[in-house]
């Protein structure tokens, strides 16, 4: 048990670790590694949290969540990569616009 | 066997905007007429499936049943959601269909992106389990960005962007919560974990994440930020479903969770007083902010944040006399669909007669819409809550709650907030009564589009006459608990 704790104390690290550095950094690249970091400190969570019995057989639906969690993931960031090239290309910056630039 | 087609009904109405959403992608030429036979279908569908309906029911979808296969269900407050999207989504797919007539390059991303979205809606009001609730939502924010950013000017992206990590960051809170309550109870199933929850701090902590994550993309009041920039700077017909479904849709959710899984907690007054007091908040600071505006559309979006902040009063009100006082919510929630639809609308017919939005100059554009001005101005006086009107009937739900409740403070923020929607919308109406010479080359606006909005603006007076309605249709499996029968 001790090692599935390890686990999500990790995975809770993670996730405070790319919740700081969403709110801190301003570059959009950084802000989107940022997300990723989080969501896969949630996936070592429900991974870890999986291991409910001690030395039973893993618990399958977190790990089915786990993969349904990384394709909307996948497909979250590359829309948002193609979002920041669009801005970069039409603003030149590759931060957000501040709040009274509209 | 009759009964039998009609429990297809939940699954019909996630497929057709699904099947319409592939097509119109493939069938690029012919988008807007796919599009707006599914915006047809699913309308019949869900008109045919609320008056079918008697009591909750549930599907369990390719027959796996609850603990493992994907349940689908619908109850009085599903079916109300529901009929809110088919509604406003049929006025918005008949807007669209005119709004981007000549610009087929947009159409075409319009079409599959706004039917993607409204399966993922259909979708959201009929999940089950809080998991299909997560994707869902995923699927929801996505379509909405992509839609938002269709635009393509540097204020839609910058807006779409921020929109974009906004949502995702409440989608991570909310996950995070739903590990938690996995974990701690072995089910994702609202109901099993409905009967189950109790006060540990496991659950303590999945609920303050999720509603986090919820009050982030609801944009209450102070992370409202992100959404004026999003929603005003979007194309009309995507405002309107912006700001009249998809901030509606993570408000459900935060409905149904507290409801039915954090409801054993009783979670202390505290709690609920702070949601009341951030929605209260939300309803004086969006009003005075869209009072300070100079641009209709962006007016539209700071009221649509002030509106929300009065669904956030049902927190308190509902902690102190029961569930029932969620009903005014929801009939609140359900007007302003119908009113903030039709008022993007006519903002978007005004700028597409004058080429601007600036509420100064406004006075030559609107005498000569006076179509698209009654629209406004009949959605207005549902957003103000006058009689009669939809906003009337939730407004005065609510304020009978709070005085039964005997919570006056909230009293008071209501009649403020409707006094200062009175302000701001009467910069707009206004101009009708002034002269002004009527010069510049001024495009037309084909009457399609300035009946839409007029014919969705008209639903909230409808609302307002026929009241009984759907709240019976609400009262169907009294999701909102066994004080809401009457």
């Amino acid at each position: 048990m001790s090692v599935a704790l390890m686990y999500a104390v990790t995975g809770l690290g993670l996730f405070c670790l790319g919740f700081y550095a969403l709110i801190v950094q301003a570059h959009l690249l950084r802000k989107i590694l940022a997300l990723n970091i989080m969501g896969s400190g949630v996936f070592l969570l429900l991974t870890a949290l999986a291991r409910r019995a001690p030395g039973g057989l893993p618990d399958p639906v977190p790990q089915a969540m786990v993969i349904t969690g990384i394709v909307v993931a996948v497909a979250a960031t590359a829309l948002a990569l193609v979002l920041m090239r669009r801005l970069v290309e039409t603003t030149g910056q590759p931060r957000l616009p501040g709040p009274d630039s509209e | 066997m009759a009964a039998e087609a009609f429990s297809l009904l939940p699954v019909l109405l996630i497929f057709l905007p699904l099947i319409g959403a592939l097509l119109s992608f493939v069938f690029r030429r012919q988008a807007a007429w796919l599009g707006i036979a599914t915006a047809v279908a699913i309308f019949v569908s869900a008109v045919v499936l609320a008056f079918s309906l008697d009591q909750s029911q549930r599907y369990a979808v390719g027959g796996w049943g609850a603990p493992l296969g994907i349940d689908l269900l619908v109850d009085g407050l599903s079916l109300i959601m529901l009929l809110m999207t088919a509604t406003v989504g049929l006025g918005v797919s008949l807007y669209a269909g005119s709004y981007f007539h000549g610009k087929p390059q947009l159409a075409r991303a319009f079409w599959p992106l706004w039917l993607g979205l409204w399966t993922a809606l259909n979708g959201l009001f009929l999940s089950a389990d809080i998991f299909n609730l997560y994707v869902t939502l995923e699927l929801l924010g996505l379509s909405a960005v992509a839609l938002a950013a269709l635009g393509g000017s540097a204020a839609a992206l910058g807006g779409a962007m921020r929109y974009l990590l906004v949502s995702l960051l409440g989608s991570l809170l909310f996950l995070l919560g739903v590990a938690l309550l996995y974990h701690a109870y072995g089910s994702v199933d609202i109901a099993i974990l409905g009967e189950q929850a109790s006060a540990q701090p496991v659950t303590v902590a999945a609920l303050v994440l999720m509603t986090s994550g919820l009050i982030l993309k609801t944009a209450l009041f102070p992370f409202h930020f992100w959404l004026p920039p999003a929603h005003a700077s979007a194309s009309s017909p995507v405002s309107a479903v912006l700001s009249a479904l998809v901030i509606k849709a993570s408000f459900y959710i935060l409905l149904r969770l507290w409801l039915e899984i954090f409801e054993p907690l009783t979670p202390g007054q505290g709690v609920t007083q702070l949601l009341g007091l951030l929605g209260g908040l939300a309803v004086i600071w969006g009003s005075l902010q869209a009072l300070r505006q100079t641009r209709l559309k962006l007016l539209i979006a700071y009221s649509t944040v002030a509106q929300l902040g009065y669904l956030f009063l049902g927190f308190p009100l509902a902690a102190a006399v029961g569930p029932g006082a969620w009903q005014a919510v929801i009939y609140l929630a359900l007007s302003h669909a119908l009113a903030k639809a039709a008022m993007f609308m006519a903002a978007g017919n005004i700028m597409r007669f004058g080429g601007h939005d600036r509420i100064a100059d406004l006075d030559r554009v609107v005498q000569r819409l006076p179509l698209s001005l009654a629209a406004f101005a009949i959605a207005g006086v549902s957003i103000m809550g006058l009689p009669p009107s939809g906003g009337f009937i939730g407004k005065w739900l609510l304020l009978q709650a709070a005085i039964e409740a005997g919570q006056w403070w909230w009293v008071l923020v209501i009649l403020l907030g409707g006094m200062l929607a009175a302000a701001y919308l009467f910069k707009v109406i206004g101009f009708a009564f002034t002269r002004a010479p009527v010069s510049h080359n001024a495009s037309a606006v084909p009457p399609l589009m300035e009946w839409t909005a007029l014919l969705l603006a008209l639903g909230t007076v409808l609302l307002g006459l026929l009241a009984s309605v759907p709240l019976a249709w609400l009262a169907i499996g009294s999701p909102l608990g066994t004080g809401a029968g009457g």
